[in-house]
């Protein structure tokens, strides 16, 4: 499957919302909200640091050894009465869905939230097919009944107001016109959705973890709406990516310790509910393993550990670009830190500004339960897309020019004198213009009176370094 | 390359392509690390600890002496008082008003209004509580009321999720989850609203 994805210009697609300043810094102080709220929580656990690291060699350990784990899973949700399936692609994992409800003469869909499924694009699919699909997680179905898509994998209508909210549902549920009470407005999504809680033939879920030791599989929410979708129908289906598993039982504590405080500042979900096997005899549980891409990112050395990722959405609560420029002017299914790393991999051109969107500040390393070198792949990616040539000609032309200036130093010499002069003397006509996208917000330094050379050159007799004991 | 190797597998050959292209790359590893459990928290008050964190995530806690004192509790909750459609695996201090042995679908307990459920054991450090699905005739009924309780003895509560799993043990065939606090949502602003489609308030009663 290659599609040709449109080239995402993060800069471009930001725009209107960093323009719009009053919107962009509440938007910035409601995930600085949710990372105040998670450190918190990490701060109230002296072994924070003993799990992240664990988290993390328990991951690697099984994405090295995938193949295995795979096998013992499917070994043991098939004992425990599953039915498992394999999808190579999205393609192949929407058309399994359509199949499954198909055999089922089904057509009415529960769905909790599942960032797989969005990645797969199986709404859409299912729609196409005359297939009803509800989202159920609150946040999912206003960006549905709004024809988006999520912005925050953990917060998917993060980036709404709740006037708007209020409009939405007013023309959608028939709340009263003007409500923004969030109060009011969960409490008429309940009614809305407790009917089609009922109403379902099939449930789908997403999947946070898969045991490879005992073929379960464990779904967290606080909304109870997992649970409700798949205590009521007959038929259960869970997407999992290849990479949601976890080798023995015992391995969870460490995630569902880590997953809730990462992502929301809570202690654990509302509700983190293990499924082995279907809920009776009469009952079915499908899973799908999803491969799509998740293959060769393990090949590669530098983006193997991005399949590390638990999707708790905290490097984007605490990225300072993601909070001023929102989820979608990422204009991919994972925005954000990750989604920057995880883009590319899917099309090195399509996403090629997004490991741009980023200022190396590394909060997002610091932050991630299970130790991806975020801001590392990053600058990876960075070089992967000089090397082939998929840089900017502004960014291109630059680079090249300041590493052949630090390669020649009585050339960096003159440069530097030059610069100091030029700073010092050039209209600002020249220096903010059209081509200097840097200089937009942004004024010059003051120059420096002389160069480090000069100066120390000057001081080298003066300032003696200190003795070391 | 890649997307020509999956566009020319065979019906159904997704399985052996994923495992191939799995295999195809060694990839070195250390262990499985074990966890030290001498790392991990403890608290000196683990009935305390799990009150004030259940507290925190939204829930209600009572200490009681006997199943009476659990019924005088409820009676004193109106939202109780006033409900007609009550599930029960605890009969000792409430007698069901839904005869669960007789709903044959789960959808018949669309207009339950309360849940009392047995927990198994409890955890300190994020107050959650482990319901065993095989002492639920419907697993709905824990979601599906409007209002839950759930009682569990404070004799068994335990540090945190690692004691918590060693107690599952060896999972069975079937379902199980932890709940801790009431349904809830911050979709709207951050917003937080409790009820969200489980039940709106959690009362739980801890037992000698
Ligand atoms: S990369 Fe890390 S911080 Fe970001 S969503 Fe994944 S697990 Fe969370």
């Amino acid at each position: 499957m290659s599609i040709a994805l449109p080239i995402v210009d993060h800069p471009q697609a930001a725009k209107d919302f960093v323009n719009n300043v009053p919107r962009s810094h509440w938007h910035d102080d409601s995930l600085w909200f949710v990372r105040t709220k998670r450190d918190r929580q990490a701060q109230s656990l002296p072994e924070w640091e003993y799990l992240r690291e664990t988290a993390s060699a328990i991951k690697r350990h099984t994405i090295a050894n995938l193949p295995d784990y795979l096998q013992e899973f499917e070994a043991n949700a098939i004992r425990m009465g599953a039915v498992v399936h394999w999808a190579a692609d999205a393609a192949e994992h929407n058309e399994i869905v359509l199949g499954l409800l198909r055999k089922n003469k089904t057509h009415r869909i529960i769905k909790s939230k599942s960032m797989l499924t969005e990645e797969c694009g199986l709404n859409e699919f299912l729609i196409d097919n005359g297939i009803d699909v509800v989202d159920t997680d609150l946040g999912e179905r206003i960006v549905q009944l709004r024809g988006e898509t999520p912005s925050h994998i953990v917060l998917p209508a993060i980036h709404i107001k709740k006037e708007e909210v209020g409009e939405t549902f007013h023309q959608h549920l028939g709340t009263r016109k003007g409500e923004a009470d969030p109060q009011v407005l969960t409490e008429a999504a309940r009614g809305h959705l407790r009917g089609k809680f009922l109403e379902g033939e099939v449930g789908i879920t997403g999947v946070n973890f898969g045991i490879a030791e005992t073929g379960g599989i464990v779904v967290c929410t606080n909304e109870g709406n997992a649970d409700l979708g798949v205590s009521l129908p007959r038929i259960h289906i869970a997407c999992m990516g290849i990479e949601k598993l976890v080798p023995r039982f015992e391995n969870l504590a460490v995630f569902t310790r880590l997953l809730a405080r990462s992502a929301t500042g809570q202690p654990i979900t509302s509700y983190t509910s293990h499924f082995h096997g279907p809920r009776d005899e009469n009952s079915e549980l499908h899973i799908v393993l999803v491969d799509n891409g998740r293959s060769r990112i393990r090949d590669s050395d530098t983006f193997r550990d991005a399949l590390n990722c638990i999707r708790c959405g905290a490097c984007m609560n605490t990225c300072p670009v993601y909070r001023r420029s929102g989820g979608h002017s990422y204009q991919a299914t994972v925005p954000g830190p990750i989604g920057s790393v995880l883009g590319p991999t899917k099309d090195m051109k399509a996403h090629k500004s997004l490991p741009y969107a980023c200022s190396l500040c590394g909060s997002c390393t610091d932050v991630c339960p299970v130790k991806i070198p975020l801001h590392h792949q990053l600058l990876a990616w960075r070089s992967e897309l000089v090397g082939k040539r998929l840089l900017a000609w502004n960014k291109r032309v630059g680079m090249k020019a300041a590493s052949w200036l630090f390669r020649h130093p009585r050339l960096f010499f003159t440069a530097g004198y030059t610069a100091r002069v030029a700073l010092k003397y050039l209209p600002k006509s020249l220096t903010h213009n059209r081509l200097n996208e840097w200089a937009i917000d942004r004024d010059l330094p003051d120059p420096p009176k002389q160069s480090f050379r000069a100066w120390y050159a000057q001081n080298r007799n003066v300032a003696k370094p200190e003795q070391p004991e | 390359m890649i997307a020509e190797a999956f566009e020319n597998r065979e019906p159904q050959g997704s399985k052996q392509l994923i495992l191939d292209r799995l295999r195809g790359r060694a990839v070195p590893s250390d262990g499985l690390p074990e966890v030290d459990p001498g790392r991990l928290i403890k608290f000196d008050d683990r009935i305390r600890q799990f009150q004030e964190t259940l507290e925190f995530v939204g829930g209600e806690s009572h200490l009681v002496d006997s199943p009476e004192q659990v019924r005088e509790i409820l009676e004193g909750i109106d939202a109780f008082s006033s409900a007609d459609r009550i599930a029960s695996t605890y009969p000792e201090a409430i007698e069901p008003t839904v005869d669960l042995a007789k709903v044959s679908d789960p959808h018949l307990l669309s207009s339950l209004g309360w849940t009392i459920a047995r927990g198994e054991f409890a955890i300190a450090e994020n107050g959650a509580i482990w319901i065993d699905g095989a002492t639920l005739p419907h697993r709905v009924m824990i979601f599906i009321a409007q209002y839950l309780a759930i009682v569990v003895s404070r004799s068994q509560i335990v540090d945190h999720m690692h004691d918590a799993y060693a107690r599952i043990g060896a999972p069975r065939p079937g379902f199980g989850v932890f709940v801790s606090g009431p349904s809830k949502t911050a979709d709207i602003e951050q917003s937080l609203v409790l009820g969200a489609h489980g039940c709106r308030k959690l009362q739980v009663f801890l037992t000698p």
